[in-house]
């Protein structure tokens, strides 16, 4: 029930995330989410993306460093503490969040996306939906 | 005299059976030790005597010493005679070393430069003959014989790497293609389509091949490739295993340097244990840089060659400034001639970081151990008084995570492995792939920034 996030090795310095966006806006790439993680010298990218094994190609025809992960998409009711909700239930699972972000979802949906990256996929995604949290598949999020 | 060795030895390969031939010059490059330095002696003398009648240059060093030839009696006098070192070359330039009248003279080679100073040698048909003889021998050595073909990817023109191994693979017989360095995927169709068997460039490019050939997909049984002769820079133990794996080959050391001939002047056998130094040819000496005193032997020094037939630009007591050991074992090969060890590094590459000596091969090792490519930039810089030593590293997919703290961790490894290496604190940084320069020839690893 997960999908495909695409992480990509940057260099931090100035230009270097342009460049990369620039080689997805020619190949015609939608980005549904993006989260940039840094250190002083080089940073990481995450990218959901409409189509992933185009932005692989594309991406490794540049020039750039990028390798797949399994993530989770969850649909977070957007209300007063759906987040909380979500996390919470991970929480009693046992499951570790190491990271996560929001993505853009449908202008009119009541809810939000995020997306999760946990150290136990199937453990983290039979407990959410054992409490009705809806987890979106690859075909899904492509079409938000 | 050359045409007569080659013309005398050849008959003899092939009356032995030319493909098991396992020496070019088998009587001289298995000569007892004891007759080896007769031969030695017998042809010092008569260079010194030559570099004092045809060399004013260095006659005016020895008289400054109070010596004439008769002081030298046999190579237990070599010690006696001044040093001639680049900085010689560089006031005797362009013509003041030579032994011979130009119009004697059919060649000229001259350096790459990579010390900042260009050096010019000339050459007689002898001195080429002599040279070629050398790459000969080193190709046999490398388990090359007339069944071969031989892909130079040296560069051709001024630098001695690609005439050299061409003059060896010709003299061989072996067939050779002067494929010259640069255009990378020319060279992987030229080994690929025409059964190249033998490939000699620069380790550097050596590595830079493999690399492209594994972008292509391409696997070590894709090639006919069974040995590679790798000189003209300083490169690692663990970047020959490198090498070896990625094209499936046994890579071989070759050393030389321009003002004695080019490469040849000595090289690995199936060994791979140091390089045999053609003794027939030069005599090798290793000496403390600081002092001059000749050090005994299997002392890490610096090397010194004095040339034993060259015409043209005979050089006695010539300091390389490469650092290296000889060893006289005996050497399982068959070989006789004394070994020098595989290059420390250069006087010139060492660098003094904090007043830690520091050999951009020791990196290396660090590197390929760790399982990152050979690809790197060492940044020495001075901030507020104190050196910083910067290692650039290019990230490769087997290494990248989407986690930070694990990319983290990697980079933190790799600075223990330098900091037990070179016994101080060096910064990684880790760069975009093929964002440090491949070098077709002579890779450029040290940027040095610091203004003292």
């Amino acid at each position: 029930m997960s999908v495909k996030q695409i992480s990509v090795f940057l260099e931090n310095r100035p230009g270097c995330l342009h460049e990369m966006t620039q080689a997805l806006a020619n190949a015609k790439i939608d980005l549904r989410g993006l989260s940039l993680a840094e250190t002083s010298d080089f940073g990481i990218v995450r990218l959901i993306v409409d189509d992933v094994l185009n932005t692989a190609t594309v991406l490794k025809d540049a020039g750039f460093v990028a390798s797949l992960t399994d993530v989770l998409a969850v649909e977070v009711p957007n209300v007063p503490g759906g987040l909380n909700k979500v996390l919470g239930i991970l929480n009693s699972t046992g499951v570790n969040v190491e990271y996560m972000y929001a993505i853009l979802g449908n202008k009119k949906s009541e809810s939000a996306y995020m997306i999760f990256r946990v150290n136990d996929n199937g453990k983290a995604a039979s407990a959410l939906e054992l409490e009705n949290v809806t987890i979106l598949d690859q075909a899904t999020l492509s079409e938000l | 005299m050359p045409d007569s060795k080659v013309s005398d030895s050849s008959p003899q390969f092939q009356k032995e059976g030319f493909i098991l031939k396992k020496y070019f010059q088998q009587e001289i490059e298995c000569m007892p030790h004891e007759k080896i330095r007769e031969l030695q002696n017998e042809k010092f003398l008569k260079q010194v005597r030559h570099v004092w009648e045809d060399v004013p240059y260095y006659r005016a060093k020895m008289q400054e010493k109070g010596l004439t030839p008769n002081d030298i009696k046999s190579l237990d006098d070599l010690h006696k005679l001044p040093f001639l070192t680049k900085d010689d070359l560089r006031k005797a330039y362009p013509y003041g070393l030579m032994g011979r009248p130009l119009k004697d003279c059919v060649r000229i080679q001259s350096t790459s430069g990579t010390t900042g100073q260009r050096v010019v040698a000339f050459y007689t048909l002898h001195d080429i003959h002599i040279w070629e003889e050398m790459c000969a021998r080193a190709i046999v050595a490398a388990g090359g014989s007339d069944e071969d073909v031989v892909q130079v990817s040296y560069g051709y023109g001024l630098f001695t790497g690609g005439p050299g191994l061409n003059g060896g693979s010709h003299l061989l017989g072996s067939l050779t293609i002067p494929t010259s360095s640069g255009n990378t995927d020319r060279q992987i169709m030229f080994i690929k389509d025409l059964s190249a068997t033998i490939l000699c460039c620069t380790p550097s490019y050596a590595a830079f091949i493999g690399e492209r050939m594994k972008e292509m997909g391409m696997k070590p049984d894709d090639i006919p490739l069974k040995a590679g002769i790798f000189g003209a820079e300083a490169w690692s133990e663990a970047m020959r295993r490198d090498i070896e794996a990625t094209m499936g080959i046994k890579a071989y050391d070759i050393y030389g340097l321009t003002e004695l001939c080019g490469p040849g002047v000595s090289f690995e056998c199936e060994d791979q244990h140091g390089m045999h130094i053609n003794e027939d040819y030069f005599v090798a000496e290793i000496i403390d840089p600081k002092t001059g005193e000749v050090l005994p032997e299997g002392s890490l020094g610096e090397l010194v060659f004095t040339t034993l037939d060259k015409e043209a630009f005979p050089l006695l007591r010539y300091r390389t400034r490469d650092i290296t050991s000889l060893s006289h074992e005996a050497c399982p090969c068959g070989r006789t001639h004394v070994r020098m060890s595989r290059l420390k590094g250069r006087t010139d590459d060492m660098l003094i970081i904090r007043g830690v000596n520091v050999f951009p091969s020791q990196i290396e090792t660090v590197l390929i151990n760790k399982g990152y490519p050979a690809n790197y930039q060492i940044i020495v810089d001075r901030v507020n008084n104190t050196d910083t030593l910067d290692v650039r590293v290019e990230m490769t997919p087997e290494m990248f995570t989407d986690n930070l703290g694990e990319v983290n961790k990697k980079q933190a490894e790799l600075v223990d492995g330098l900091k037990s290496m070179l016994g101080l604190k060096a910064k990684v940084t880790l760069v975009a792939p093929k964002t440090i320069v491949r070098s077709e020839g002579k890779a450029v690893r040290v940027i040095d920034n610091r203004k003292i």
